[in-house]
């Protein structure tokens, strides 16, 4: 079956953009170099442990029951927040509904992320206002969506300018398996064929719920934008500031008018697909471990303990800083409390529907005798 | 008295079971579907069988629908008989294209030259408390495409048998199952000799009764019986129908139990409006108009979207909606 084809787990490796090995250290790149300030280092570490945090809070919070379901990101902190601190404001992404670093980048409030998992709502956030488009739940179904807000931005004459507050690019997430959907293919190819500031930001965490990558491709991901006519580039998921500065550039490119660009973080879902799965049924814990080497914010704490850049002082302050967003997500969503349900009617259309007002309104006084049915039986039963 | 072809087992395991037979009895059969292989599928659905069958017949398929029905069409022209699951009701879209295009009419586009024995099962329905695409009931969409049929089993030992007449079946067949009855026990008649299974579009009289008559099929059944139950404590007394097929629909035996009661109430998750209820209905009057006592109540989902976990309570059909419309149905 393996007849000619490479293998997507292990040929790419040797052209991986990597800036800062799984021992912290710190190698140089023809072309991508990641100067940072110190304050801008000590930014992404703060980034990487807030986001950590905030997982494993929103995990505990399912274990407890006050989430219905919980998608972790445990493992690709430094692909969303690299890749979500390569963005400017005026940019629009589109994230799945991992991608939280992406969101919390964005300013969206972490209980609006999270009331989507409590059950609460579809949609949580105002996409305009953080430029953050909805979770999307439905594999690949943003992208085309993303391509097409470029096309608009576009045709806006936002591009192009060399005004860097003016020119915008789009960021569309999709995983390893979110790659095998027709609608990639042809969100590829139109971004292509319209020249569309597009990056596309694909995640391989190697794992598309029980299924290993070798099961959606038989060439590595990033080579499959070749053939759509954009380039593929593919960086160390794990190594936050080489995807910071290979999805910079790629959205510098894209904004200044030079077309889409197609990245490969190679990094890996140390988790459950969410906490509904069971990971034991199909992989083994040896392969865990590995990637448990790789931890990317270890490494980017190592890097920047050897650099004199990171001190106790500000471990401490970040600590507190954890603490502080775990107790307040913890409160806040202990104390969310259920939207009437009457609001299920409210914005299915923009314009009036005459069936779904006479629905809203049976449901209402349904609603209403079922209340009266309640106080005339003390005995509390109703029926 | 208990015989010896009987076993107790949760829907799920009756699915799995059923394929398991199918599988057993025509080399034929294999399956397609995201994570149906190692995982057994999200729902266990599958658990074992590639184990057992190997992955030539049970096929971890890369993440695309699409790719899952029309790769299994192409491989029903070989003398295939692709079992496809879609992992979630909210996830066949892709797939669309495929079903209604091609699957469904390749049939008539053929004047009966090519068959496509494809059977396209999913979990449906709402009532588990999950994230949004996973809680939908798109039956009418596709009992709106001719050349498909529809099938909703609501017990174990239907869904053991359904599952392998859907297989056996020569058009294309979708196959719904109820997903928050998955784990529901119930007693499933394995030994049935070919001639005792009850053919796979005919309906079935769960409970006699003189004064309505209850159509559910899939995960209402059970709503239907509780809510005859309680019906009863009030001094009512409901027929319920299971009716066990949406295309082809057994018009008969909802006309005979309603010539009987004069009354109708037609419960699905689906959407009411221009819903199962409503072809029901319509069928009914031209069949029984003089018999109707009443006009005839439908209890469903809402025209909107199906919303958020917290409010699925609220959008799904309940005892007390049911029992309204019984009501409603016992006044006029
Ligand atoms: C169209 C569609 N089919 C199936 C699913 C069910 N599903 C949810 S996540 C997932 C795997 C996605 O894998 P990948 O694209 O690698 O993203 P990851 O979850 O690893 O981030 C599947 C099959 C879905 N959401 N949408
Ligand atoms: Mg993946």
């Amino acid at each position: 079956m393996t007849d000619g084809a490479v293998s997507p787990t292990t040929s790419g490796a040797p052209t991986m953009v990597q800036l800062l090995d799984a021992d912290g250290v710190r190698h140089e790149h023809p072309e991508h170099h990641a100067d940072l300030e110190p304050d801008e280092l000590l930014g992404l570490l703060r980034d990487l442990v807030l986001l950590r945090r905030f997982d494993s809070e929103a995990e505990a919070l399912q274990r407890t029951g006050e989430l219905g379901l919980w998608v972790g990101t445990r493992g690709q902190e430094a692909s969303q927040i690299g890749a979500a601190r390569a963005v400017r404001d005026q940019d629009h992404l589109f994230p799945t509904y991992r991608d939280h670093g992406a969101t919390l980048t964005r300013e969206v409030d972490p209980l609006h992320i999270l009331s989507i998992y409590r059950g609460i709502d579809h949609g949580g956030w105002d996409p305009v206002a953080h430029g953050v488009h909805p979770y999307t739940l439905v594999i690949a179904a943003q992208l085309l969506p993303a391509v097409g807000y470029a096309m608009g931005v576009q045709r806006d004459g936002a591009m192009g300018t060399g005004d860097p507050a003016r020119d915008t690019a789009v960021l569309a997430y999709l995983g390893d398996g979110a790659t095998s959907q027709g609608e990639a293919s042809e969100a590829l190819g139109w971004a292509a064929v319209y020249n569309a500031p597009v990056v596309f930001f694909c995640q391989n965490n190697q794992w598309a719920i029980s299924e290993p990558v070798e099961r959606q491709a038989r060439v590595p991901l990033h080579r499959r934008a070749e053939g759509h006519g954009m380039p593929g580039v593919m960086v160390d998921g794990n190594d936050v500031l080489a995807v910071l500065s290979v999805v910079r550039s790629a959205l510098d490119r894209a904004r200044a008018g030079g077309g889409p660009t197609f990245v490969e973080a190679w990094t890996y879902r140390m988790g459950a697909h969410t906490t509904s799965d069971d990971p034991t049924r199909y992989r083994d814990a040896v392969e865990v471990e590995q990637w448990r080497e790789k931890d990317p914010v270890e490494r980017l704490r190592t890097y920047l303990r050897a650099e004199g850049v990171l001190d106790d002082d500000f471990e401490e302050q970040l600590a507190a800083e954890s603490e502080a967003l775990a107790e307040r997500i913890r409160a806040g969503v202990r104390g969310m409390t259920d939207p009437d349900p009457v609001g299920m009617f409210d914005h299915a259309y923009a314009e009036p529907h005459a069936q779904v007002e006479e629905e809203r309104d049976a449901f209402l006084a349904a609603w209403a005798q079922h209340e009266q049915d309640l106080e005339q039986s003390p005995a509390g039963g109703g029926r | 008295m208990e015989r010896a072809g009987i076993q107790r087992m949760a829907l799920g395991k009756a699915v799995n079971a059923g394929l398991r037979a199918a599988m057993e009895r025509d080399p034929r059969v294999l399956l397609m579907g995201e994570d149906i292989g190692k995982l057994g599928g999200v729902f266990r659905v599958t658990d074992g069988l590639q184990k057992d069958f190997g992955e030539d017949r049970v096929l971890d398929t890369p993440l695309a629908e699409a790719g899952i029905v029309g790769t299994a069409l192409g491989m029903s022209l070989r003398g295939y008989r692709p079992v496809c699951e879609i992992q979630f009701n909210g996830f066949v879209y892709p797939a669309f294209n495929q079903i209604v295009t091609q699957l469904a009419k390749m049939r008539a586009r053929t004047r009966g030259r090519l068959t496509v024995p494809v059977v396209i099962r999913m979990p449906s329905g709402g009532g588990i408390g999950s994230v949004e695409h996973h809680s939908e009931s798109p039956e009418v969409l596709f009992a709106h495409t001719a050349g498909l049929r529809v099938v909703a089993p609501s017990s174990a030992h239907d869904a053991y048998w359904m599952i392998q007449q859907a297989i056996a079946c020569a058009d294309p067949v979708l196959f719904l199952e109820p997903e928050r009855r998955y784990w529901e026990k119930g007693d499933v008649d394995v030994d049935l000799a070919p001639g005792e299974v009850a053919p796979l579009h005919r309906a079935r009289v769960l409970r006699t009764g003189t004064d309505a008559t209850l159509v559910a099929y899939g995960p209402t059944v059970r709503l239907a019986l509780d809510a005859a139950a309680a019906a009863a404590e009030d001094g009512s007394d409901l027929e319920v129908v299971d009716l066990r097929s949406i295309s082809p629909l057994d018009v008969d035996t909802v006309a005979e139990s309603v010539r009987r009661t004069g009354r109708l109430v037609v419960v699905h998750e689906a959407p009411t409006f221009h819903g199962p209820g409503a072809e029901l209905a319509a069928r009914i009057q031209e069949r029984c108009f003089y018999s109707l006592e009443a006009p005839v109540q439908r209890v469903g989902g809402f025209h909107v979207p199906f919303p958020a976990a917290r409010f699925e309570d609220h959008y799904l059909p309940d005892v007390d909606r049911v029992l309204d419309a019984v009501e409603a149905a016992l006044a006029a």
